[in-house]
């Protein structure tokens, strides 16, 4: 198997409200960013591919506007999902594991500001029983925190730890959009407060792979994908256990996230990764996914404030895989676990584990 | 670096219709999901991975559908991805699913592509203005037209070059059971004498609105061995892309079309398409892109593709058939129109495309575009392996 790097990313900092830019204004500084940092050009490029929603920017082929800003002229080879970005890059990852590139770019985006985010999430949820209810993301993330607390897995105090110490994290992050001390606040859906819940805002992401050779020439320390899936579940909330995520379990263990690092087959005793990058934009569902991670305490989980801090829609998946690769770039990991997640409570996630080489 | 050779081994389409009102999106799609599986005599419990595509969230009102979708198509405890590269994307998700089988991540890949447009209405899903964009309010039909107008200039096509694809295409679909339009009356008059919608396309020269959903499963050589029925074999897959709107484009023929199919012929073999491929499904919504897409597809010369239409050559009898299924002119489900010309080109190779099958079919290719003619799509199949 080919090995493969993320060599570079750059994100947008995140803001509440873009009203003055644009869709492809607020991306095309990223582009440039991320291209800047590995010398390459659009045309160098082997294979392109991103992840918006039409549903966002209120209206059909929105990404087709975003790719005029690419500059894909010559012609390049390019496609689109209409998921998180990490689904993209999970897309380019298969490109490059066939050989029919050597380089990707992957970018994401997305602009909440314009509507009301809680309300366009509810056309996601089953069009004929569920969404004439419009039962709003809140409401549902509440309905899984409770079930986590009638189950004994977390309190409220507990819950208003994981939010303080992500805002505390985000203060070194200057893309954030919520960063510091930030009040708990009220009930916004009962058990689930204000600080509990993510901030609503514009951004948008950029990262580029390269495989083998190619990598070692864009970046001083490649972020190597050891492995990455992605799984998905039931959509009806009744069929499911929503105090845990199978499907999450079993993206980590294909990606062999619970594996010993690469090259250490046998030795024991490590911890599997030193970071996890968690997409969990509630708190409670950060501990519904420390369970099915088997993370302790040993690793260090969202050192960038994680969606608690910044929750770009369609782009904070992709943002989790930039900052695992982020850490390892800066030497500030060596083996890294990076999550993302869709759809309504946790329903469907993608785990990538990312290694750099042995120091 | 050697990839796994991806054969198509089941496929499935509903009968596409103007309303499904008996079926949910879910059961549209099942339906397809199904059929494809009892091509390939498998079980939902064989399939790795599912990919979907469709045309925008718009068409049904429900964003990333997938997730609604996973029950529906046994993607539960799986992965699934979801496509969407606007009118090509029913190939790109056909494309993206072989990438999975191609580059030895799965082995087995049920992959579908659907719409149900009588949930809502299309032209009003594609009419949706915002601040500073030049406004499309007459549907893509108002968007395609001047294009044709420009390739009747350039080429000197006589005017009777669009009724004559639409002629066939509509007796071509009377021989396809899954087809929408079965106009047993059609006559090559009553093509000419229909409304006047964007001129120069007349009402009988353009797509219906369909609902209907088409699948594949998609496997590796251990799979193909296992099949009951003879597979079809991936010979060559690319997307080329190119921005919408910028001085330089050439909106009759543009250069991510001719570059998608150069890559295509690369790795399919293809010195001379015209005589080394043996038929083509080609996306054709109005009926002048006929011509015009046998020129981008090198078909023929520049200005040269109408005279292969009006000489009879693409009629399911002639030389080079194009869009025996009927095509996008007689079946338009619009986010699955590109996999069903992928699906279709993949059933002459296997000998199962029935009353429009042509005879030893072995090298046909699949075509789909999208946007404002800016997104491509394409692969080309065989009767054999690649490498034998």
């Amino acid at each position: 198997m080919r090995d493969i790097a993320l060599v570079a990313f750059a994100q947008t900092d995140h803001r509440r409200t873009s009203d003055e830019h644009s869709e492809v204004e607020m991306l095309m500084p990223v582009l440039h960013q991320v291209l800047d940092r590995t010398g390459l050009k659009t045309a160098d490029i082997g294979f392109t591919c991103s992840g918006s929603s039409d549903y966002l920017a209120g209206r059909a082929f929105s990404f087709t506007l975003a790719l005029d800003g690419v500059g894909a002229w010559p012609p390049i080879s390019e496609s689109h999902v209409e998921m998180d970005g990490a689904w993209a890059l999970y897309e380019a990852w298969t490109k490059l594991l066939a050989g029919d590139a050597d380089t990707a770019l992957v970018y994401a985006y997305g602009k909440s500001s314009p509507g009301s985010v809680r309300d366009v999430l509810t056309r996601q949820l089953d069009p004929y029983y569920v969404a004439p209810l419009w039962p709003d993301s809140v409401a549902l993330a509440a309905l899984q925190a409770q079930a986590l607390i009638d189950a004994g897995h977390t309190d409220e105090p507990a819950l208003a730890g994981v939010a303080a110490r992500s805002r505390r994290d985000a203060a070194d992050n200057s893309h954030a959009q919520l960063r510091g001390s930030v009040p708990h606040g009220d009930y916004l859906v009962r058990p689930l407060r204000t600080g509990d819940c993510p901030p609503i805002g514009d951004g948008a992401a950029a990262v580029i792979l390269a495989a083998g050779d190619r990598a070692r020439e864009l970046c001083e320390r490649p972020a190597w994908i050891r492995g990455i899936d992605h799984r998905i579940e039931a959509h009806g909330l009744g069929v499911r256990d929503l105090t845990d995520s199978p499907s999450t379990r079993l993206a980590a263990e294909k990606a062999g996230a619970f594996e010993l690092p690469h090259g250490l087959k046998g030795m024991g005793g490590a911890p599997t990764v030193d970071t996890a990058e968690l997409h969990a934009p509630f708190t409670s569902q950060e501990v519904v996914l420390r369970k099915a991670l088997r993370l302790d305490d040993s690793v260090r989980v969202n050192p960038s404030g994680g969606a608690l801090a910044a929750n770009p829609i369609m782009a904070a998946g992709l943002i989790r895989i930039g900052e695992a690769a982020a850490r390892i770039h800066r030497g500030e990991s060596d083996r890294a676990l990076a999550h993302a997640t869709s759809g309504p409570c946790l329903q469907q996630n993608l785990v990538a584990v990312l290694e750099g080489d042995p120091r | 670096m050697s990839k796994e050779p991806v054969a198509v081994v089941g496929i499935g389409q509903t009968k596409h219709v103007a309303a499904r009102r008996d079926v949910s999106i879910a059961g549209l799609v099942r339906e397809a999901a199904q059929r494809a599986l009892d091509d390939a005599e498998l079980r939902w419990a064989d399939v790795d991975a599912v990919v979907i595509g469709k045309a925008p969230d718009f068409f049904e009102g429900v964003m990333m559908p997938e997730l609604y979708l996973a029950d529906a198509l046994g993607a539960v405890g799986k992965p699934m991805l979801r496509v969407h590269t606007a009118g090509s994307v029913g190939g790109s998700t056909a494309l993206v699913a072989a990438n999975l089988v191609a580059a030895r991540v799965h082995g087995t890949v049920l992959t579908l592509a659907f719409e149900k447009q009588s949930e809502s209405n299309a032209m009003w899903g594609l009419s949706l203005p915002i601040p500073f964009q030049q406004p499309l309010l007459a549907g893509a039909g108002g968007f395609f037209a001047p294009h044709v107008r420009a390739y009747m200039r350039r080429s000197g096509a006589p005017d009777t070059v669009g009724s004559l694809v639409a002629y066939k295409d509509r007796r071509n679909a009377l021989k396809n059971p899954y087809a929408h339009l079965h106009e047993h009356d059609i006559t090559l008059e009553k093509v000419q004498a229909s409304p006047m919608l964007w001129d120069p396309i007349r009402y009988s020269e353009t797509c219906p609105s369909s609902d209907g959903a088409c699948a594949m499963i998609l496997t590796d050589r251990a799979g193909a061995a296992r099949a009951p029925r003879p597979p079809a074999w991936m010979h060559g897959g690319a997307m080329r892309s190119e921005p919408t709107l910028f001085a330089g484009k050439d909106a009759v023929s543009p250069q991510a079309g001719k570059d998608c199919a150069a890559d295509v012929y690369r790795q399919a073999g293809i010195a001379d398409p015209r005589r080394d491929i043996d038929a083509a499904e080609i996306y054709v919504p109005f009926s002048w892109y006929e011509p015009m897409w046998l020129e981008n597809l090198g078909f023929a010369a520049e200005g040269e593709g109408w005279k292969l239409t009006e000489s009879g050559v693409t009629e399911l009898d002639g030389d080079l058939p194009v869009n025996m299924s009927g095509g996008v002119l007689s079946t338009n489900p619009i986010g699955a129109s590109g996999m069903i010309r992928f699906a279709e080109a993949a059933l002459q190779v296997r000998g199962l495309a029935g009353e429009h099958q042509v005879e030893g079919a072995r090298r046909v290719l699949g075509h789909a575009y999208g946007g404002g003619s800016q997104f491509f799509s394409m692969w080309l199949v065989g009767s054999l392996p690649p490498d034998s």
